[in-house]
């Protein structure tokens, strides 16, 4: 293979249609996810951390980095990162050091990030995820503990980024802030869905971050960060190849695109006979692209060892036992037990799933519904109306608990299904609970027999030909008879009891 | 000796608690003695003159109005220029951060306050603490008072020659490889460096953390058992800090008791190399503990031969991380900043212009010690030497209650002997270098002046860590048995002159 | 092996240091005496031998996370070479961060 004409393909050059790279590549995925803790104060010192404060008004001299002063670590931190790593079923380390990650960034106040390098806190965990139906295991190679930088607001250039800027201007409040970075291993086998894969884990880190009550996991906030590593080899081939490392990819829906775009680049380029850059690249939402950042050929020499100012992690086994008591299911277990409890097919989990009704239906039951019909419930009636007024499930008007209601008036013959549906119209419109509604509309089924047989035999009376039809043997034909008492009764009977009133009458 | 300046710290002490002295004397007696003989001697690189009689008078009021105060309320003292002061500069010794002023008080300086004492100014240094002769220093060397063409030792040669100097009874100091023992040692003065994690290191800019200890520097053994006191302690400021009660120094320094106590001499810190004189006069200090009635041993520590070369790997390893900072964004100098350069290219220019010589030398050693492909065979074989070094004194200590050593192999070097030569220079901390590694406490004691020269000797003490009071326990009898025989403390000799001069004998 | 001029820029490079050609041949004469020196340690030490890079044997020391007051706006700048906005300006950065 000669290189000679190739730094001449660009990445628009050298594109293939996704489908047709998967038919060619095998893609090995790796993500790194920083998740900022929510801790009141910052990690080394005691400085607030509340988002969108004044410039520098968070800040001390730790934080700032100012000559002579030194770290003390947040017990808290240290109690979220060993929850974090127990909730991706990670070993926790009995014995840890931060150490000094050395490099010059006028955003990091010491010129060292204080991080752990050889022995993080928890390592070696793995993740179930589900991902189009699918569910796949990534393997997690370690959490550990570090330090936000502060923020850099360019000036001067085109359009507020670095390139072009004349000077920049420093915000240290983000200094010290707490992180705690995730780190996968190589993550093979994902074949096509790899960006499905790569979405439904970080899906799956905000959802655990946020049971745990350790984060707020807002991606927009820059409190959930995902840098997405990227590497193709030839089907069969077990060489891992050249990665790319894409930054900035800030929501669900970008990390997939991004290594949607990541994979069909890298596949022309490769497919042409190039050689992919080892590099950092950005993921720009507006264009859908990446674009080539700081080349990483030159491996940086970050000159670690172990942090002189600060003494070792040591968490005692017991107090990693009672945090293990703390961590909430893990989403893939919880759908494996529900579907079970319940009774459901794995076709109609899914469904539920789809329509984001997990926690719905989990609280109807748990309001004493069974399962199949607070399923039928919010699938049905409230999704339809959900869906119409474009609105998220459970914004579609009612509660879990007044679902339940509704169903225990069904299931006591106060109400049927058609009666049902307009009691539901009036929770909607705030009229009240179920039974409020009930009694306000007047709604409930009659039961007052001697209306009903007023009314069953008037309707005998009109319509002599459909009672022939029922003496002669065609039962069927009592629908008719039932049609007219419903009418009449205004829709408020139950129709099992008027047929069986109607059959008594002409039998 | 009836005037102030003379004084120890501990009578000074005990005549403002009796009213018959005011701080505000006390302070004005130094400030006069600084601007009589700081010309000369050179060990302040600020002095916060009318700050400190202004201070004083406030602890006179608050003594006029019954108010209890600490031991050592009203006197005086020099704080070395690492540590940071509110409204006083703080220079390192460095270009970099001329004219910084912090915005916040290190805890040792807080404790000074809170206990009283009156800061005169801040001490010459070498930059950023890196040297043994306070020629480093990027504002002009300190003098020896014994000898101003000599060197006063380093990096705190300003906390000591002020003491010799007799322009204040105490000081602090900060010692990482010998900085406040060595110039103990060549100016005739008592220098403690305390357990490592005995003494705050917070607001003390960091040399090399793993090492720094902050210390007392004075000219008896009970005035820096008192600055101990004052200075030592718990504080959860530094994560490195012992929570753990503060052995009673002053008790120690007042019994000075060492009947019954074993005492080694470490057989290596010895021979080639060593002065003569300096090994008479240590030898004559042991003798001197010997009929007091301690029971003298020889003791081996094969492995403080290791002590100094990865003392070499370790500390600037640390100095090339704790120095990243001065990276002149947010304070220091700053230096190309015209718009035609990078951030980037800034960082680099001011580093290029603000540190000196031996500064840069260590950044960059430590750099190269610090990177990939050397970490093992530099930084991590020089954490096992000290593990090593560690493990000779351990096994010492199970035999001996403190190990005995000269502080320093020579007597005070003439100014500019070793400036070119880094490892003629890096000798001076010999002795010294291994309590660093190990973090135990450790020592220097006036032991007489060197027969061939005139200059002082230091007698160096080491003690398991925290067991600082034996330090104390036996400084003050060696004091005790040298001033009967001499007659008069050593630093007599120099209050004795009417002017500091060059030349040796007095 | 002996560093050369190249190597030592290098670091330099590495630690953000401007040297001039003389600084620069000095240091790499007086850094190999140094390095040259300290070959004993690498040397003579046992590799099994564990390292130690805290004389302390302290663990677990942790601060509870309260929030106390930061310091004044305008002590955090009052040293900076250049404030705008009640930020530090630094002059252009050229490469994004590693």
């Amino acid at each position: 293979m000669t290189t000679t004409a190739l730094s001449a393909i660009s990445p628009e050059d050298a594109w293939m249609d996704y489908d047709e790279a998967m038919d060619l590549f095998d893609v090995v995925i790796g993500l790194e996810v920083h998740v900022e803790l929510n801790t009141a104060s910052k990690m080394f010192c005691s400085c607030p951390t509340d988002f969108g404060a004044e410039p520098n008004t968070q800040t001390c001299p730790v934080c700032l980095g100012l000559p002579g002063s030194l770290p003390v670590v947040n017990g808290k931190a240290v109690e979220s990162a060993i929850r974090i790593g127990l909730a991706l079923n990670c070993s926790i380390s009995p014995h840890c050091r931060f150490a000094r990650k050395n490099y010059f960034y006028p955003d990091m106040t010491k010129n060292f990030q204080t991080s752990q390098y050889d022995e993080p806190i928890c390592f070696d965990g793995e993740v179930e995820v589900e991902a189009d139906g699918e569910r796949f295991t990534i393997p997690v190679e370690r959490a550990h503990m570090e330090e936000d930088a502060g923020k850099s607001l360019h000036v001067g250039g085109a359009t507020g980024r670095i390139q072009g800027a004349e000077y920049s201007l420093m915000d240290y409040n983000r200094a010290g802030v707490p992180l705690v970075e995730i780190v996968t291993k190589p993550v093979l086998g994902t074949g096509a869905k790899a960006p499905q894969v790569a979405r439904a884990y970080v899906a799956f880190l905000r959802d655990m971050m946020r049971a745990l009550g350790v984060s707020d996991v807002r991606m927009e906030q820059g409190s959930l960060r995902c840098d997405a590593n990227v590497s193709l080899m030839p089907k069969g081939s077990t060489t891992l190849g050249t990665r790319t490392e894409t930054k900035n990819v800030n929501s669900l829906r970008s990390i997939e695109r991004a290594l949607r775009y990541e994979i069909s680049r890298q596949a022309g380029i490769l497919a042409a006979g190039g050689r992919v850059k080892q590099e950092t690249r950005h993921w720009h939402e507006d264009g859908g692209r990446t674009s080539s950042g700081r080349s990483k050929e030159q491996a940086e020499d970050y000159r670690y060892f172990p942090e002189p100012d600060l003494v070792p992690v040591a968490p005692d086994p017991a107090w990693v036992e009672r945090l293990r008591e703390t961590i909430p299911e893990s989403p893939v277990a919880r759908v494996a037990r529900l579907t079970e409890a319940w009774g459901f097919t794995e076709l109609e989990m899914r469904d539920v799933i789809g329509a984001d009704a997990l926690d719905l239906i989990e609280a109807t039951v748990e309001a004493g519904c069974s399962p199949q019909a607070a399923r039928k419930w919010w699938m049905g009636e409230l999704a339809r109306r959900a869906n119409a007024a474009d609105l998220p499930l459970a914004e579609a008007g009612m509660t879990p608990a007044q679902v339940a209601e509704l169903q225990g008036l069904v299931e006591a013959g106060t109400l049927n299904d058609k009666l049902a549906r307009q009691v539901i119209d009036g929770v909607i419109a705030g009229e009240g609970d179920p039974a409020q509604v009930v009694a306000h509309r007047g709604l409930a089924v009659v039961s007052d027999t001697g209306a009903l047989q007023a009314a069953v035999e008037r309707a005998i009376a009109a319509n002599p030909g459909a009672v022939a039809s029922i003496k002669a043997g065609r039962q069927a034909a009592a629908g008719a008879i039932i049609g007219a008492v419903m009418k009449e009764m205004r829709g408020q009977a139950d129709a099992a009891t008027v047929r069986e009133l109607v059959l008594a009458a002409v039998g | 000796m009836s005037e102030p300046i003379f004084a120890s710290a501990a009578d000074l002490a005990r005549d403002l608690a009796a009213g018959t002295l005011s701080s505000e004397e006390a302070t004005r007696a130094c400030l006069e003695r600084i601007e009589s003989s700081d010309g000369d001697v050179h060990a302040f690189l600020h002095v916060r003159a009318d700050e400190a009689l202004s201070d004083a008078r406030a602890i006179d009021q608050r003594r006029a109005s019954g108010e209890a105060l600490g031991p050592l309320a009203g006197v005086p003292i020099a704080v070395k220029d690492a540590f940071c002061t509110t409204g006083s500069p703080t220079t390192c010794g460095s270009r970099m951060l001329e004219g910084w002023v912090p915005p916040y008080d290190a805890t040792v300086v807080r404790r000074l306050k809170e206990a009283g004492l009156v800061i005169l100014g801040k001490t010459n240094m070498d930059e950023f603490a890196m040297g043994s002769s306070t020629e480093n220093s990027a504002f002009g060397p300190t003098r020896n008072p014994w000898d101003l063409t000599r060197i006063p030792g380093g990096s705190g040669g300003g906390s000591a020659a002020c003491l010799a100097a007799f322009e204040a009874p105490l000081a602090v100091g900060s010692d990482t490889g010998g900085s406040i023992r060595q110039p103990a040692s060549v100016t005739g003065t008592v220098g403690v460096k305390p357990t490592y994690g005995g003494v705050s290191r917070y607001g003390l800019v960091a040399m090399a953390s793993s090492l720094d200890q902050p210390g007392p520097c004075a000219r008896t053994v009970l005035d820096a058992a008192l600055l101990h006191a004052v200075m030592a302690g718990h504080d959860p400021s530094d994560s490195t800090s012992i929570d753990a009660p503060v052995p009673d120094v002053v008790a120690a320094a007042r019994a000075g008791d060492v009947a019954g106590m074993r005492i080694g001499v470490v057989t290596e810190l010895s021979g080639e190399g060593y002065a003569p004189g300096v090994e008479q006069r240590f030898q004559e200090a042991v003798a001197a503990l010997a009929a007091a009635g301690a029971e003298i041993v020889e003791v081996s520590c094969p492995h403080f031969s290791l002590a100094l070369p990865a003392y070499y790997l370790i500390m600037p390893s640390e100095v090339s991380s704790n120095l990243a900072r001065f990276d002149a964004m947010r304070y220091g100098l700053r230096v190309g900043d015209d718009g035609s350069h990078s951030a980037e290219q800034v960082m680099r220019l001011s580093r290029g212009a603000g540190f000196g010589a031996e500064v840069k030398r260590r950044v960059i050693l430590g750099t190269y010690a610090l990177s990939s492909g050397y970490y093992d065979a530099y930084y991590g074989s020089a954490q096992k030497a000290r593990t090593l070094i560690i493990e000779d004194f351990d096994r010492a200590f199970a035999t001996v209650d403190v190990l005995v050593s000269p502080s320093t192999p020579t007597t005070a070097f003439p100014l500019g002997e070793r400036t070119n030569d880094p490892m003629a220079m890096y000798q001076a901390d010999l002795c010294t270098i291994p309590s660093n590694m190990a973090g135990n406490s450790s020592a220097s004691f006036p032991a007489g002046l060197a027969p061939e020269d005139g200059l002082p000797v230091g007698f160096q003490v080491m003690a398991p860590p925290l067991c600082d009071d034996r330090l104390y326990r036996v400084g003050a009898a060696l004091e005790r048995v040298l001033t009967e025989r001499w007659g008069a403390p050593l630093l007599d000799a120099l209050a004795g002159r009417d002017r500091l001069s060059e030349g040796g004998r007095a | 092996m002996p560093l050369t001029p190249n190597d030592v820029a290098r670091l330099a490079d590495l630690a953000r240091i401007e040297l001039s050609d003389e600084e620069l041949a000095g240091l790499t004469g007086q850094l190999d005496l140094i390095l040259e020196s300290v070959q004993v340690v690498a040397s003579s030490v046992p590799p099994e031998t564990t390292p130690t890079s805290h004389a302390l044997s302290l663990t677990n020391v942790f601060r509870p996370d309260e929030v106390r007051p930061s310091l004044p706006v305008e002590d955090v700048l009052a040293m900076a070479p250049a404030v705008e906005d009640d930020r530090f300006r630094v002059p252009r950065i050229l490469e994004e961060a590693a």
